[in-house]
Order: structure tokens, then sequence, then C-alpha cells
């Protein structure tokens, strides 16, 4: 079966320090994965490396083949395509990932519009105002928020326009990088909601990022963790959660499960 | 928000308006005066109306100049000549100082590290200097040898201030975010970048505006601004100097206009900075 994502032996160096050493894992077509650690643990370095998206002074090597096309050492035409296409993303803080002079509805319809034109038809007037209403539907906002600056909305209003606009790429993966950290906790498991059934009803592969046990479990099938930029452990998320073996990994469940207790034992 | 911040809002609003109207009416005031020189002057301005160096009177409201022309008219002729290089003078400043600055954000390290460098010892030199030296090489000094000089001295300031905004803005995570889902730079150039520099570029156009006009005065004045019969407000000054003692409404007239002229500007662009960036719009 081929692979939708396919890393191996994936190295990031900036100068001469090692940020992620060796690490492979591949996702089939609508696989869900959990990548977790903590910060700096090299995640979010490797979600942007599968686009080609890292710093300048950020070195990789090894191979990512992302939707069959090799993306370590391609140029910015081959990559670009392959953006929001066939990978998009949603990140951790929506406030700052939404720019701030431009109504959320237009911020939704320019990717509407670009995977219009790269279907090779155009998109605009009525059909892009249904086309952009649909996708307020989709994550379930009030359409009277189309004219609404990033702004004026909460945070949780904010992280659904930001998956609208990777829903408006139609990608076959969604990466979503630390999606609900910045978010209260009530918001948070809507949104987690929201994802589990958009990447269902969508037919998307889910790469869902996050330091946060409990979080990934309720979303992902399967987990590797990854610990000073090696992967310590990878599973189904249950094996993973219930016997985990490396050292770093029960340290992790145990905090989650320490956590738990304490919240419990509070009246 | 707490209650001295909903106490002290509504005034804040108040009188930020305030500002904005006031530079409306100001500029509003020589844009329509400007204007209607094209078409009507209260006497012809290039002939004698009266005695010379009269004192203002009902029939000449701000006298008359040493060769008996209606003074007034000369002013309103110099509020079209002002705001004519103030115009030009900050589109073509604008023009080549965005698309530099815009360059320079996107150049490699050692190309932006070359194009600052350059912008920096640019800045450094007087705007009026680097105008002065356009100017003396052009053969002849003209209203648009003046406007590209002022225009060009502009460009370096323009250039450096969008290549820092640009850069800031760059470092922004929606630009991250607008490149992962595949937008061209190009794209990210028009729709996310300059919109969002274009509130603190304006502020900084209407200011240049200011500067233009001024220097243009000081040119004028210096004799390398346009030359006569175009009634500039610097060489409307440098006619009065020797008669300043004698009729003082000649270095006066033409002071109250150049300020008004600038002070209006800067009203009028603080206010709708105000209005323009919606992060900062209440209510």
């Amino acid at each position: 079966m081929s692979q939708l994502l396919d890393i191996t032996g994936l190295t990031l160096r900036a100068d001469d320090t090692t940020l992620v050493s060796n690490l492979s894992f591949s996702m089939a077509p609508g696989e869900r994965l959990g990548l977790i650690g903590e910060s700096g643990s090299g995640k979010s370095l490797t979600a942007m490396a599968t686009t080609g998206l890292l710093p300048t002074s950020i070195k990789a090597s090894g191979s990512i083949v992302l939707g069959g096309q090799e993306v370590v050492g391609a140029s910015e035409r081959v990559l670009n395509p392959l953006r929001g296409k066939v990978a998009a993303f949603v990140f951790q803080e929506p406030l700052t990932a939404l720019d701030p002079l431009m109504r959320v509805g237009k911020q939704i319809a320019e990717p509407l519009q670009r995977r219009a034109r790269r279907d090779g038809a155009a998109l605009d007037g009525k059909a892009l105002d249904a086309a952009i209403l649909e996708l307020f539907n989709d994550v379930s906002l009030p359409e009277r928020l189309v004219r609404a600056y990033p702004h004026e909305m909460s945070g949780g209003q904010r992280q659904r326009i930001a998956i609208a606009m990777a829903l408006a790429c139609r990608p076959q993966l969604l990466i979503a990088d630390e999606p609900t950290t910045a978010l209260d906790v009530t918001t948070q498991a809507e949104i987690l909601k929201l994802l589990d059934r958009l990447v269902r009803e969508h037919n998307m592969a889910l790469l869902f990022i996050s330091h946060d046990l409990p979080v990934v479990a309720t979303v992902v099938d399967s987990v590797v963790v990854l610990r000073k930029g090696e992967a310590v452990e990878r599973g189904p998320v249950r094996e993973v959660f219930a016997a985990p073996q490396h050292e770093y990994t029960q340290t992790l469940v145990a905090a989650a499960h320490a956590f738990d207790t304490a919240l419990e034992g509070t009246p | 928000m707490t209650a001295i911040d909903t106490a002290t809002a509504p005034k804040r609003r108040s009188a930020r308006s305030y500002t904005l109207w006031l530079g409306i009416v100001l500029v509003g005031l020589h844009v329509a005066l400007g204007l209607m020189t094209l078409v009507w002057t209260p006497y012809d301005p290039t002939g004698m109306s009266g005695g010379r160096l009269e004192a203002p009177s009902w029939l000449h409201w701000a006298g008359t100049d040493r060769l008996g022309r209606d003074f007034l008219t000369q002013i309103l002729i110099g509020s079209r000549i002002a705001l004519i290089v103030g115009t030009c003078a900050v589109a073509i400043g604008a023009v080549i100082g965005v698309t530099l600055g815009i360059l320079a954000a996107f150049a490699t390290k050692f190309l932006d590290d070359a194009l600052a460098a350059t912008l920096d010892i640019l800045i450094a030199f007087p705007t009026l200097l680097i105008a002065m030296l356009v100017v003396a090489a052009s053969d002849t000094a003209t209203l648009w040898s003046a406007i590209l000089a002022l225009g060009i001295a502009l460009s370096a300031i323009v250039a450096r201030l969008t290549r820092i905004l640009a850069k800031r803005v760059l470092l922004m995570d929606y630009i991250t975010a607008a490149r992962t889902s595949g937008t061209s730079w190009p794209a990210i150039v028009f729709q996310h970048i300059l919109p969002n520099i274009w509130p603190t570029l304006s502020v900084s156009f209407a200011l240049q505006f200011g500067l233009a006009a001024i220097a243009e005065a000081s040119l004028s004045y210096l004799g390398l601004g346009a030359p006569p019969p175009n009634a500039s407000w610097g060489r409307l000054l440098q006619e009065a100097q020797g008669t300043v003692y004698t009729a003082p409404i000649g270095a006066i007239a033409p002071g109250i206009a150049l300020v008004t002229l600038v002070i209006g500007v800067n009203l009028l662009a603080d206010g709708l900075r105000d209005r323009i960036d919606p992060t900062r719009r209440r209510g």
C-alpha cells in the first residue's frame, strides 16, 4: 500500500546541535498518528519539515516522502503545490495564526480559491460565498462571523476558523500542531471533538502533535513518543498507555495518572 | 474592562475624531483653494493689480508684492504647487521605497545587509542635500526636477521603514500558516504583508508629505525649486526677505500657509490611522 507520508532516517541539525535524529515513521491515507513529546523534543520541527518549511538555519537529511514526492532537498517550485493540497496545518495559537487585518471570511476564501485554481476551475461570486458558508457550518460557526476580524472572536472560534482554513485546502493529511494548547479545557474538548468528526467526514489522515497524553489518546490510533529528537517508543495508543515500555513514556503516563488522581481527589 | 477604561474610552474617541476633522478641514481648505486657482484667482497672478508693497486691505487681503501683484493670489497658487510637489514626491518615494524595502526583506542575508547599509548611508545625508544634488545634476531647475529629487530622497526613508516592517510581519505565524497552505510569495506580499504594514506606512507618508512640502519651500527659497512664475511659498519667502520690516505680511502669509498645510496633513494621518487599523477601532 502506498504511504501518504513516509519519513525515513530524518535528521535535523542546526549548526552542531542535533534536534531530531534518525526518526522514521510512516502514515497511510486516513491513518491517525500522534507525535508526543515535551517542549523542544523536535515534534513541531518534524511537522514543518514534512512540507519543507524549516528555518534556513536548520538542515535536514534523510528522507521525507509526502504524497509520492521527496521533500528533503526539493525546490520551492516542487514543494509549493504539495502545501495545502497534500498536507495542511492547524497551529497552536489561533490569534497569531490569523491575519489580524483580514476578515475571517476572506481568510477562508483565499485557500478555497487557490484550491479551485489548482483544480483548474475558478471560484468566485455566489459560489465562493456558498463555499465559505459551507465551511462555517462544517466547523460549527455562526454565519454572521464571516465579516468579523480575528480580534473580535473568542479563542475557540478563532481555532475553528484556522481549522476551516486548513479544510478549505481539502488536504489528504491534516497536521495539527498542539491545536488545543492555547485553549481552555472546555473549548479544548469541543475542538478535539470537531477535529475527530472532520477527519472522519473528510477522510483525512491526521498527524496530531501534542505533549498532552490524555488529549492525544482521544483522537489518534497510534503514537510515536519523541524524546530529545529520538523516537523512544511507538505503537497503538492503548498499548503504549496501558503498558509503556520506555522509561520516559512511563514517567509521562505516570504524570498524567497522577494529575487525574489529583483532580478526582479534590471535592 | 475596568471602570476607568469604560469611563475614558468615549472621551479618547472624541479627541481622536477631533484631530481627524481638523486635519480634513485644513487639508481640504488647501486642496479646494489650490483647485480653485486652476479656474479662478482673485487677480491675474502675473499682472500688476495695485501699488507696490501695499498693506492688506479689502481689495488685497494679503497686500501686494514688490511688483504690485496681488499677494493672496500668489499664496493660493502656492497651495497648488505645494500639493503637487508633496503628492508626487511621496508617490515616487513610496513606489521606489516600498519596492526596495520588500525586496530587501526577502533578499539573501548578504544582499539585505548591503541594501540596509546603503539606505542607512543615504538617510544620514539630509533630505535637502540629496535633493540639491539631484537638482544640481539636472540641467535646469524645474518643478519636476524638484519633485524627482525629493521623491528619490524620500524613497530611502520609505525603503528602510518598509524593510523593517515587512521583516517583522514575515516572522508572524499567519505568514507561516499562509505558506503551509501553499500561498505564493507574491500573494503573501499583496494579501498579508502590504495590508499589515500599510497603517504604519500611511502615517509615514503623511509625515513625508509635510517634509516634502517644507523641503520644496527650502529648495525654492534657495532658487533650486520651481522657477518663476510658479509661485512657490519658498520663493515668496525669499522675495519677502528684503522687505520683511516694511511689509511683514510677505513673510507671515506664506509661513502660515505652509504651517497649516503641514499640520493639517499630520492630523489627518493620525486620525486616519485610527480608522484604517481595525484592531485599534473601538466599538
